[in-house]
């Protein structure tokens, strides 16, 4: 039992991560975007590809960081995927989205981003092949926590965790500290209102795309830290990244991030009663009971 | 002589080109006095501030502020110009505290910030005991007395207003309205939208009655309490009987 909330709370860190970028998008340009999840792909992949150029120009990065398997090298490629996964984003919704936009409706933006995201995936498996990849081949083993009850954690999951949990909380410090964390939640509550008070619409969108984007980047890398990367990385987290977003209420920052862990942790509690081939249905379950229950989530609101 | 703040020309503006929901308006706003927009349903009242505003497309005409023409501006530069829009509903961020509605407003003054959001609490004594708090928690007229605090943050010389008493108590919108009023006095140019006519009346300087997107009667606010045709269709006056 233990072990599966605490697997949920490090799986859910991830969703949250992927949430918070989606629930901005989707809320602020009006569409489900089912190509979210494939940033979470970009950022993987790009983070290994940088971790390895990190190692070629200066070997002593290749070294593990304490017991964890990530190294200087993927640490600081992390940073840079997650600044190339936003201009990524940026770069698909000016080829993309903006023009679709501007001749179609909403339907016609979800089916472009269907699109989008087959053609990351595929492209993604065209350099990189379907096969499994990993960021360190070394085995790193999981430390027990407790015997009673049994807890098993790696230490990359707690890195992962941890992580997370301070760019959360680095975002949350911008949105109720600064100004301009006050122009994004303007923006995301009432876009009219954010216009007519001075605010840029479009300078904000992109900047909605880089943080999205950087913030997918990032729980691209955490899942193929503590999992493994494969071209449809992405697919497999759309629905629980989706599911996050609803359980929070589309357009609710704070509630993606807690929808991500809600998610996360009862994907895993109802491996308890369910056998694990019925996983990947969690999700769909989660997002039926709320829109049944709460359909605009739980900290949503009626659109105005 | 007073001067115009506002001069809207021939305005011929809608949400879609061929359907215009204005379909020639001109309306001239004095400075520093409340200029009342009037009308039925569905007679473009809205549309004509929003269309000033940058929120509805002008498709011909111009909005001049003083010399300036301002057709067509993007809605965030309008605070740049000194115009303040109100709108009648959702006229306030109701996740944000007070403060930091007011803040993100503030957000350009630079190191004047601090000094503008004291003036700004020091006018609205009741936003500044309950600053900390989120702005959805007000009732109906405190919020509107957040919504013209935020446009009076960029200082406007122009602020155009849609109903801001609607939805409110007879006693929060004379206090409402009569704190728009007042802010004439600091040389704030007013242009407002209302329902109740009487209230408008009253309120205003020169009132413009529109139907079905054209200009019908304009004139200063007592002649129209005045005239028998205004008092007959607006005020409630005897109807005249048909032959």
């Amino acid at each position: 039992m233990i072990q599966h909330l605490v697997d949920g709370i490090l799986v859910g860190s991830i969703l949250s991560l992927g949430a918070i970028g989606l629930t901005m998008a989707m809320h602020m340009l009006r569409f489900a975007n089912f190509s979210h999840a494939e940033l979470l792909s970009i950022g993987a992949y790009c983070a290994l590809v940088f971790d390895g150029v990190f190692q070629a120009v200066y070997a002593p990065l290749g070294n593990v960081i304490g017991p964890l398997s990530l190294t200087w090298a993927l640490a600081l490629a992390i940073v840079i995927s997650m600044a190339i996964t936003g201009g990524s984003a940026i770069l698909i919704d000016r080829l993309v989205f903006t023009r679709v936009r501007a001749k179609g409706g909403e339907l016609s933006m979800v089916f472009a981003s269907f699109g989008v995201a087959m053609i990351i995936r595929n492209v993604l498996g065209l350099i990189f092949g379907l096969q499994v990849l990993l960021y360190s081949k070394d085995i790193v083993f999981a430390v027990v926590l407790s015997r009673d009850p049994f807890l098993l954690v790696k230490p990359d999951q707690i890195f992962s965790l941890v992580a997370a949990l301070i760019i959360m909380f680095v975002f949350h410090l911008v949105l109720s500290r600064t100004t301009f964390g006050y122009s994004l939640r303007a923006v995301a509550e009432n876009p009219e209102l954010a216009q007519v008070s001075g605010i840029n619409l479009s300078r904000i969108i992109t900047l909605i795309w880089i943080i999205g984007g950087g913030l997918a980047a990032a729980a691209g890398v955490f899942y193929g830290l503590t999992n493994q990367i494969n071209p449809v990385l992405g697919r497999d987290l759309l629905l629980p990244i989706f599911a996050a977003t609803i359980v929070g209420g589309i357009g609710s920052i704070y509630g993606a991030a807690l929808g991500g862990f809600l998610v996360g942790i009862a994907s895993n509690l109802a491996l308890l009663i369910l056998p694990s081939g019925y996983s990947p249905a969690m999700p769909f379950l989660i997002i039926l009971a709320v829109l049944i229950i709460r359909p605009t989530g739980l900290f949503g609101e009626e659109r105005h | 002589m007073s001067s115009i703040a506002i001069d809207a020309r021939d305005i011929v503006a809608g949400y879609f080109p061929e359907l215009p929901i204005l379909k020639g308006v001109s309306l001239k706003a004095e400075a520093a006095k409340v200029t009342v927009i009037i009308g039925p349903n569905g007679a473009g009242k809205s549309t004509l501030i929003k269309a000033i505003a940058g929120l509805v497309k002008v498709s011909t005409g111009s909005v001049m502020l003083s010399e300036k023409d301002i057709t067509n501006p993007r809605p965030d530069q309008m605070g740049g110009f000194g115009v303040a829009y109100v709108p009648q509903s959702n006229n306030i961020f109701r996740s944000l505290t007070i403060r930091q509605n007011l803040e993100l407003l503030l957000r350009n003054a630079g190191t004047d910030r601090a000094a503008r959001l004291d003036a700004l609490f020091v006018q609205f004594p009741p936003l500044a005991e309950k600053q900390n708090q989120k702005a959805g928690s007000l009732s109906g007229g405190q919020r509107q007395f957040l919504a013209v605090a935020m446009a009076l943050a960029v200082n406007p010389s122009v602020i155009l207003m849609d109903e801001p008493s609607a939805g409110l108590s007879p006693m929060a919108a004379q206090e409402v309205l009569a704190h728009v009023r007042h802010l004439t006095t600091q040389g704030v140019t007013i242009i407002l939208v209302e329902q109740n006519v009487k209230q408008a009346l009253r309120l205003a300087d020169h009132c413009y009655i529109l139907a079905d997107g054209r200009n019908q009667i304009d004139g200063p606010a007592e002649d129209l309490i005045s005239d028998p045709v205004v008092a007959q269709i607006y005020l409630g006056g005897k109807r005249v009987a048909v032959t």
